[in-house]
Order: structure tokens, then C-alpha cells, then sequence
């Protein structure tokens, strides 16, 4: 419990929700990055643009964070660039498949009450926990 | 123009919230799915702090017609559940284990310049495209076209992109 964060987390967790609702209130669209990107990588006329800087935004906002919080960039973990490469390909698949990530469905859906985010949260909540568990504790973090 | 703007600012904020949160560091990520181990419980305020703002955004967005900047809502509405939902989860949530990112978190750090992110990264569009390509030459045909047209005749964005649940 060391590197228990709890005031920075839910500051950090808060403006996520800001930014979630000033997209949804404002643009009437979603914040979820899984979908954001994916819509780039087929684009559409007049639902190109709004994607592209929202994904511009969030690297102008780690540009400030690499100024003001050097921390929040520490990787902390040592995962062969295989494992790395596994996870990514199972991320942007999954994420395509099951209709979201952590901000669709774990934010911006729980928040609207959605029963479908509220199952995906807890599957993927779950199956995170189960890759941890077989990573960190029966391969011994080698992986 | 304003909503283009308010795309941007979004990003940003979103980007920041990542940072201040924890949700950037993947050791930290890794910690709050470690139940067994040395479990950090900081994530659980990220959802907390997230869910309750927005929570109050999204009732505030339903007290309006419509969007301030724009003509509709691009809000999801489907409430079925499927093999895909779950399914698709829990590859995401394995992914997600395994490397201690989500899609957010990694774009946002790619301006750290580390390779593990990069790999991420690149490895991540991959799978979004490899779903695309898996999706439009396969499972589209096990779907029938609503309105008894050909598969094949439908247009790009039927059932599955709009509406989308993110």
C-alpha cells in the first residue's frame, strides 16, 4: 500500500469525468478512446475531425504532463517488447469487439447506467486481474 | 469551430486526468489488478471520481434536445448482451493485464518517447485493424442484413460502429 494515491486518483478520475461530459454536453459525443481511434482508422466524412483532435488533445496534455508531472511517465514495469506487442494486439481487438475500453465502458457507460458497460467493466476488470495473477505470480513476472 | 475547440480541450483535460490519476504509470495499473500481491487501491477512486462527474454531466446532457455545438446526441442504445461484448472484454481486459495500458493512457504517454509504448501503440492499431478486416470478411456474413439486402450491399457502418457503446 505504498504507492497508495487516493486524493490524486479521484482528482485525476474527476477530470476525466469533466472531460467526458464536456464532450458529451458540448459535441454530443462519447469519450471513449478505443472507439475515437478506431473511427480514424476508417474514416468518415464530418466524423474525422472531431477524432483527430481530441487524439491531438491528449498528446498536447501528456506534452504538459512530461512538464509539470515527469512522474506521470514512469513505466514502472519490465515487460519484453513481445509481451508488450501480445497486449497491444489484444487490446485494440478486444476493444473493437466487445464495443469499448476503460473510458466507453468503464466511465462514460457505468455513468449513463448502461447494463452492457457495467458487464464489460466486470469482465475486463476480471480478466485483467487473471492476466496479473498468471504474470506476476505464476511466471513470476518473466513474461 | 467552437466544437472542434471543445474536442481539443477535451483531449487535453482527459490527457491531464490520465497523468494526475495514476492511470499513465503501468506499474501502478498493474498494482490495482494485483488482488493477490501487493494490491494499490488508487485506481478504484479514478472510477469513483470519474463515474460521479459524469455521472452529473450525462444528466445534465439529457435535460437538453441537444447537444450545445451540435445537431444530436451520439449516445449508444443498445442493451443486449452478447458473446462479442464479453468476449471482446475480456481479450481488452488480458491485453490490458499483461501490459498495464488501456487505449487512453498509452496514446497520452506516447510523447514520453519510451519504446514500450511505441510497441504498444503500434500493436494495439494493428489489432483494431486486424478486427476490421476479420469483421468485414467473416462475421458481417453470419449477420443477415436487416431489411433482407446482401451482406455484402451493406453499408460500412451498419450494426456494429453506430451505435457503438464508446
Amino acid at each position: 500500500m505504498e504507492n497508495f494515491t487516493p486524493l490524486a486518483s479521484l482528482i485525476g478520475g474527476s477530470l476525466i469525468g469533466l472531460s467526458a461530459s464536456v464532450m458529451l454536453c458540448f459535441n454530443g459525443k462519447i469519450a471513449g478512446i478505443s472507439g475515437i481511434v478506431a473511427g480514424l482508422l476508417s474514416p468518415t466524412k464530418h466524423d474525422t475531425l472531431w477524432r483527430l483532435v481530441f487524439v491531438a488533445g491528449l498528446l498536447a496534455g501528456g506534452f504538459l504532463l512530461r512538464f509539470f508531472s515527469a512522474r506521470s511517465f514512469e513505466i514502472g514495469s519490465v515487460r519484453s517488447g513481445g509481451a508488450l506487442a501480445l497486449a497491444g494486439l489484444l487490446v485494440g481487438f478486444g476493444t473493437r469487439l466487445g464495443n469499448g475500453c476503460t473510458s466507453g465502458h468503464g466511465i462514460c457507460g457505468i455513468s449513463r447506467g448502461s447494463k452492457r458497460s457495467l458487464i464489460a467493466t466486470a469482465t475486463f476488470m476480471a480478466m485483467g486481474a487473471a492476466a496479473v495473477y498468471i504474470v506476476n505470480h505464476l511466471l513470476g513476472g518473466a513474461l | 469551430m467552437k466544437s472542434v475547440l471543445v474536442s481539443f480541450l477535451s483531449g487535453v483535460v482527459f490527457a491531464i486526468g490520465l497523468g494526475i490519476s495514476g492511470m499513465t504509470q503501468p506499474a501502478k495499473v498493474i498494482g490495482f489488478l494485483d488482488f493477490t500481491g501487493n494490491w494499490d487501491p488508487s485506481l478504484a477512486f479514478v472510477m469513483v471520481g470519474a463515474i460521479t462527474v459524469h455521472a452529473i454531466g450525462y444528466r445534465l446532457s439529457r435535460s437538453r434536445p441537444s447537444p450545445l455545438f451540435a445537431s444530436t446526441f451520439a449516445v449508444p442504445t443498445r442493451t443486449d448482451l452478447d458473446l462479442r461484448l464479453v468476449g471482446g472484454a475480456a481479450l481488452f481486459g488480458l491485453g490490458w493485464g499483461i501490459a498495464g495500458f488501456c487505449p487512453g493512457p498509452a496514446l497520452t504517454s506516447l510523447v514520453s518517447g519510451h519504446p514500450s509504448v511505441m510497441i504498444f501503440v503500434v500493436a494495439m492499431i494493428a489489432g483494431m485493424s486486424l478486427y476490421t478486416l476479420i469483421e468485414d470478411r467473416w462475421l458481417r456474413r453470419q449477420v443477415p442484413a436487416q431489411g433482407g439486402g446482401s451482406p455484402l450491399t451493406t453499408p460500412p457502418s451498419s450494426a456494429f460502429q453506430n451505435p457503438a457503446d464508446s
